[in-house]
């Protein structure tokens, strides 16, 4: 089963008036996704129509990462923004319900961004460790 | 007039799984529901660094207990279209069957939390007796009640005999009777139908624009089903979205009664055509490239993206799953229906938070 | 429209014996596939620890000197890769479960 999938890349200054099209066209938004690769990010929107799936790609700089928001032409978008921005650190500018950061509780902010990965290893490092089953202790054998 | 902030969750008796909704009241009527997330986030979209690939199947059924069998199948049809692995006919048409008893399992589960969260307990234990016999048939074919521990890459695990499809039909039948009763209850019950009917209403444009998916989409007349795209056996049997036009919460309820008996029609429609081969193809090397892997849940369309480099472990694990689709029409939905409403409406979007989680 | 089907389905089910088993006095009923306890043949091991490997949660312990095998008992999930992958067939799934247990035991044969 191999349906068509295409990859569009985009620059951000692209993106409104590309979705604006899509929605046009009566396509439905299906999901936006982060990727973080060390030093860059990669967003991807994903939209379906009768079973074709089309993706933009945005590949932006992790340390400076700032896409516009969507909600204007799909409001829906507001939940994978808000996502997007409280685990990856990608700042999207204009979601039309913002939480501000509170719509995911984690321990440590932006938990899979390239600082929440410093955060997160430094909590491991302090915590203690838990014995790994490798070799059974010394003692009689049942 | 004043406004209360009521807290939603996250325990709440109705759940199922832990989401809060701070719930903004004026007097009993809700104006606006601000959802928070986080509770049983178990950071699984990382767990790919950690994990190799062939292992990883476990961790993906283990996100949801309801719909687990499916996270395991779309994980596996992800990284077998990197590989291009040919998955043998009989490993489909089982992986089929096995889908849509978790479907049967969890729309049985949704009927009988839809029942308590309107007080009509015994309505809800008559749902689970009946899941009680899904699931007893679940773990005659697979050895597990929830996890079914039967997807691997480039196949499956275990096989059913022919005894196996044989006690499944015969299941199926007694099933389908028992079904009927209780369905007859929830569609033309008078007290059910005026508590469910008219609440809630989705309009067909805006269920569009909202990105919902699954029933939700469906009971609002949008005739989405994944199961169109042909993966598994689903090219052979081809499966007709069952849709409604009404969008209020007893449309969404009739979608997925009668999508029991589409799965048992599938189930019967798959025994029958059962092709014979080997059940599994060995597979050998690392996957590379990207994907997106697009199946049916028993609550809509759930959307795998995983992106590998050559190595054993994958660079990226991303899971859309159909919970987090329909939040938007929640938060929507809610503005404007009063408080005893609240917990319904929650429900009949069937929210299952540990998928949205992950 | 009816409150008949609910009366219907009530009284036939009132008149049955209930559902639920009376659980202990009554044993669980055993499904012949159903994935229990992991059981050991020490008699067939040769200590090559594949089960280890292929064990997902890493909860078996082999060692080879001294001929020892272990398990984590609470973190096993039944998934049964050690019973396929043991080139001596010396694993298998029980169809009883565990028993309940307060502290993280290992057991070692």
């Amino acid at each position: 089963m191999s349906d068509a999938q295409t990859y569009e890349p985009l620059a951000p200054d692209a993106l409104l008036a590309r979705v604006r099209e899509l929605c046009d066209q009566g396509w439905r938004l299906v999901q936006l996704g982060a990727t973080p690769l060390g030093e860059l990010v990669e967003v991807n929107y994903s939209f379906d129509r009768d079973g074709r799936f089309l993706n933009l790609r945005l590949t932006l700089a992790a340390a400076a990462a700032r896409v516009p928001s969507i909600t204007p032409v799909y409001w829906c978008a507001f939940a994978y923004e808000n996502e997007m921005h409280d685990l990856f650190r990608v700042r999207v500018e204009g979601i039309a319900v913002d939480y501000k950061g509170k719509f995911y509780k984690t321990t440590v902010p932006f938990p899979f961004g390239a600082r929440g990965l410093a955060a997160a290893a430094a909590t491991l490092a302090t915590a203690k460790p838990v014995a790994a089953p490798t070799t059974p202790p010394a003692g009689p054998a049942a | 007039m004043a406004r209360t902030v009521i807290p939603f969750g996250p325990q709440h008796p109705v759940l199922p799984e832990p989401i809060m909704l701070d719930l903004v009241v004026e007097d009993e009527k809700v104006v606006e529901a601000i959802p928070a997330l986080g509770f049983v986030h178990r950071g699984l979209e990382k767990l790919v660094e950690r994990k190799d690939f062939q292992e990883f199947v476990y961790v993906a059924e283990r996100i949801c207990g309801i719909c687990s069998f499916i996270h395991g199948q779309t994980y596996c049809q992800a990284i077998e279209e990197l590989m291009q692995v040919d998955v043998p006919p009989r490993a489909r048409y089982l992986r089929t069957i096995w889908g849509e008893l978790s479907r049967l399992h969890s729309h049985l589960l949704w009927l009988g939390l839809l029942a308590d969260s309107f007080g009509y307990e015994s309505l809800f234990m008559h749902s689970w007796r009946v899941r009680e016999r899904v699931l007893d048939l679940i773990e005659a074919t697979t050895g597990g009640r929830v996890i079914f521990g039967s997807c691997k890459i480039g196949g499956v695990r275990r096989d059913i005999d022919a005894d196996g499809l044989r006690h499944l039909l015969g299941e199926t039948a007694v099933l389908e009777q028992e079904m009927h009763e209780i369905v007859d209850v929830f569609l033309d019950d008078r007290s059910v139908r005026k508590r469910l009917a008219g609440l809630g209403v989705l309009p067909r444009d805006e269920a569009y624009l909202l990105g919902c998916v699954g029933p939700t989409l469906r009971a609002s007349g949008v005739a989405q089903d994944s199961r169109q795209l042909g993966y598994a056996a689903f090219g052979e049997l081809p499966v007709a979205p069952i849709t409604r036009t009404d969008g209020d919460s007893y449309a969404r309820c009739a979608v997925r009664c009668a999508e029991l008996f589409q799965s048992v029609g599938i189930i019967r429609a798959a025994v029958a055509g059962m092709p014979d081969s080997e059940i599994a193809v060995p597979v050998t090397g690392n996957p590379s490239g990207e994907y997106t892997a697009r199946t049916e849940q028993p609550r809509g369309e759930v959307v795998y993206y995983v992106k590998a480099n050559g190595t054993k472990h994958l660079q990226r694990f991303r899971v859309r799953t159909p919970t987090f689709a329909n939040l938007p029409a929640l938060v929507k939905l809610l503005p404007g229906c009063d408080l005893a409403d609240v917990a319904l409406l929650v429900l009949t979007i069937d929210p299952c938070i540990s998928c949205t989680e992950r | 429209m009816s409150a008949l089907g609910m009366t219907k389905l009530t009284l036939k089910w009132a008149l049955k014996k209930p559902v639920t088993r009376r659980y202990p006095a009554e044993p669980r009923r055993v499904i012949p596939q159903s994935r229990g306890l992991l059981t050991f043949n020490k008699a067939a091991c040769v200590y090559c620890s594949v089960c280890r490997k292929k064990c997902p949660t890493g909860a078996i312990g082999v060692n080879r000197t001294q001929k020892k095998w272990a398990i984590d008992r609470l973190y096993c999930i039944s998934c049964g890769y050690c019973v396929e992958a043991c080139p001596k067939h010396c694993l298998a799934l029980s169809t009883r479960h565990g028993a309940p247990a307060v502290t993280k035991d290992r057991d070692v044969y």
